[in-house]
C-alpha cells in the first residue's frame, strides 16, 4: 500500500524554513527539472502556492510534504480537503509563527473524532 | 417489529432450516470477531493520538531551535539562502516506507536515511564553516523529530479509514443481516408447523372418513346376518318322527 518510491521530503514555507530544511538536505531537482521546495514570500500568489501544494500531492515520489502553518493557512481549505494517508501533510511553525495547535487540520480531525466518541 | 419484513427467499424445507442455523451462528461469530477487531484498532488509535499530541509539541520546540542556530549562522555569515538554494541537487534526506501489521492492517513507518555523501560545498565558507554545520545537524534533528510525527499521522489517517469501515461491517451484520436471518428462521418454522398442522388435520379427516365408511359396513353386514340368525334354529331331525302313533304300547 505504501509507495515504495516515495522517498522525498517537500517543503513549502517561508525562505528562512526552507533554506534551514535544504541545508539539512532534503531539497532535490528530479531529471524533469522539477523542485520538491517552493519559498514563499509576501509576494506569491495564492494560486501559485495551491498549484504547487496540488502538484506535490500528485507526485508519486513524494512521501511528506512540510508547510510552515502561515502558509497553511492561505491555503487551509485544500489541507482540510487532504485527507489520503499519502503524502502526508505535515504543518510546522516558522520564526514569526510558533506551533498553534488549533490551527493544525490534523488535530481538527483527531478533536471532531473525540468531540463525537 | 422493525424489520419483521425483510427475510430471504427460501424454500421452507427442514434443510433450509438446518443451512439458515448454521448462517445465523456463522454471522454471530464474525460479528463478535470484528466488534473485537473494531476495539483493538481504536485502542492503537487512541494509542496513536496521544503520541501525535507530545510529536507536535516536541516539533514545535525542536523547529524553535533549528530557528536560532539559522539566524545564529544568518548573523556570522550573513544569508546564505540564495546559495543554498541554488545547489539543492539531490536530496541527501530521504525517508524509506516500511508497513508494520497491527491487527491486520498495513500501517507505513517511515525511516529517514542519508542517501548519498554529505556533500555540501557550503563548508566550505571559512569561519561561518562551523556555525553552518551545527545549523545543518539542528536541521537534520528537526528532520528526524518531523520524520517520526509524520509517520505517525499516516498511521492515524489510515487506522481511521480502517476503523469506520470496520465499524460500519459491524452494524451491518448486527443490524442487517442477523435479523434477515432470524426472520427466515422464524418463517420456516412457522412455515413448517403449519405443513404439520395440516398433515395432521388431513390425517384426522382421513381417519374420519375411513371410520365411517367402516361404521356403515358394520351396520350394512349387521342387518343382514340378522334375517339369518331368525332362522337358524337348530333343527331336531329326530323330531319328525314323533308324529307317527305308538304301535306297540296301545
Amino acid at each position: 500500500m505504501a509507495g515504495k518510491d516515495r522517498s522525498l521530503i517537500a517543503v513549502i514555507g517561508d525562505e528562512d524554513s526552507v533554506t534551514g530544511l535544504l541545508l539539512a538536505g532534503v531539497g532535490h531537482i528530479d531529471n524533469k527539472q522539477r523542485s520538491n521546495f517552493l519559498v514563499v514570500d509576501a509576494k506569491t500568489p495564492v494560486e501559485k502556492i495551491e498549484q504547487t501544494f496540488a502538484d506535490f500531492t500528485k507526485r508519486k515520489d513524494i512521501a511528506i510534504i512540510l508547510i510552515t502553518q502561515a502558509v497553511a493557512d492561505d491555503i487551509r481549505p485544500m489541507i482540510d480537503d487532504h485527507s489520503e494517508a499519502f503524502p502526508t501533510v505535515l504543518e510546522i511553525p516558522s520564526k514569526d509563527h510558533p506551533y498553534d495547535p488549533a490551527k493544525d487540520s490534523v488535530l481538527k480531525r483527531i478533536q471532531r473524532l473525540f468531540g463525537e466518541a | 417489529m422493525s424489520g419483521a419484513g425483510p427475510r430471504l427467499a427460501v424454500f421452507p424445507t427442514r434443510m433450509a432450516l438446518t443451512a439458515m442455523k448454521n448462517r445465523l451462528k456463522g454471522a454471530q461469530t464474525g460479528h463478535s470477531l470484528l466488534k473485537r477487531k473494531s476495539e483493538a484498532l481504536t485502542r492503537r488509535f487512541r494509542e496513536i493520538v496521544k503520541k501525535i499530541d507530545e510529536a507536535k509539541r516536541k516539533m514545535g520546540k525542536v523547529m524553535q531551535v533549528a530557528s536560532f542556530s539559522y539566524a545564529e549562522v544568518k548573523y556570522s555569515t550573513g544569508d546564505i539562502g540564495y546559495q543554498v538554494r541554488e545547489s539543492a541537487k539531490s536530496a541527501q534526506l530521504k525517508v524509506r516506507a516500511k508497513t508494520e501489521n497491527v491487527s491486520g492492517v498495513q500501517l507505513p513507518a517511515f525511516d529517514m536515511f542519508i542517501d548519498g555523501q554529505n556533500a555540501f560545498e557550503l563548508t566550505g565558507l571559512g569561519r561561518g564553516g562551523q556555525q553552518v554545520q551545527k545549523c545543518k545537524d539542528t536541521y537534520a534533528k528537526a528532520c528526524e523529530v518531523l520524520v517520526e510525527l509524520a509517520s505517525l499521522q499516516t498511521a492515524f489517517v489510515i487506522l481511521d479509514e480502517v476503523i469506520k469501515v470496520t465499524n460500519r461491517r459491524v452494524n451491518a451484520i448486527e443490524h442487517v443481516i442477523i435479523p434477515r436471518i432470524e426472520n427466515t428462521i422464524r418463517w420456516i418454522t412457522s412455515e413448517l408447523d403449519e405443513q404439520d398442522r395440516e398433515e395432521f388435520f388431513r390425517l384426522k379427516k382421513v381417519q374420519n372418513k375411513k371410520k365411517v365408511v367402516r361404521d356403515e359396513n358394520d351396520r350394512a353386514r349387521e342387518a343382514v346376518e340378522g334375517w339369518a340368525t331368525a332362522d337358524t334354529a337348530p333343527v331336531n331331525l329326530l323330531g319328525q318322527y314323533d308324529v307317527d302313533d305308538d304301535v306297540i304300547f296301545r
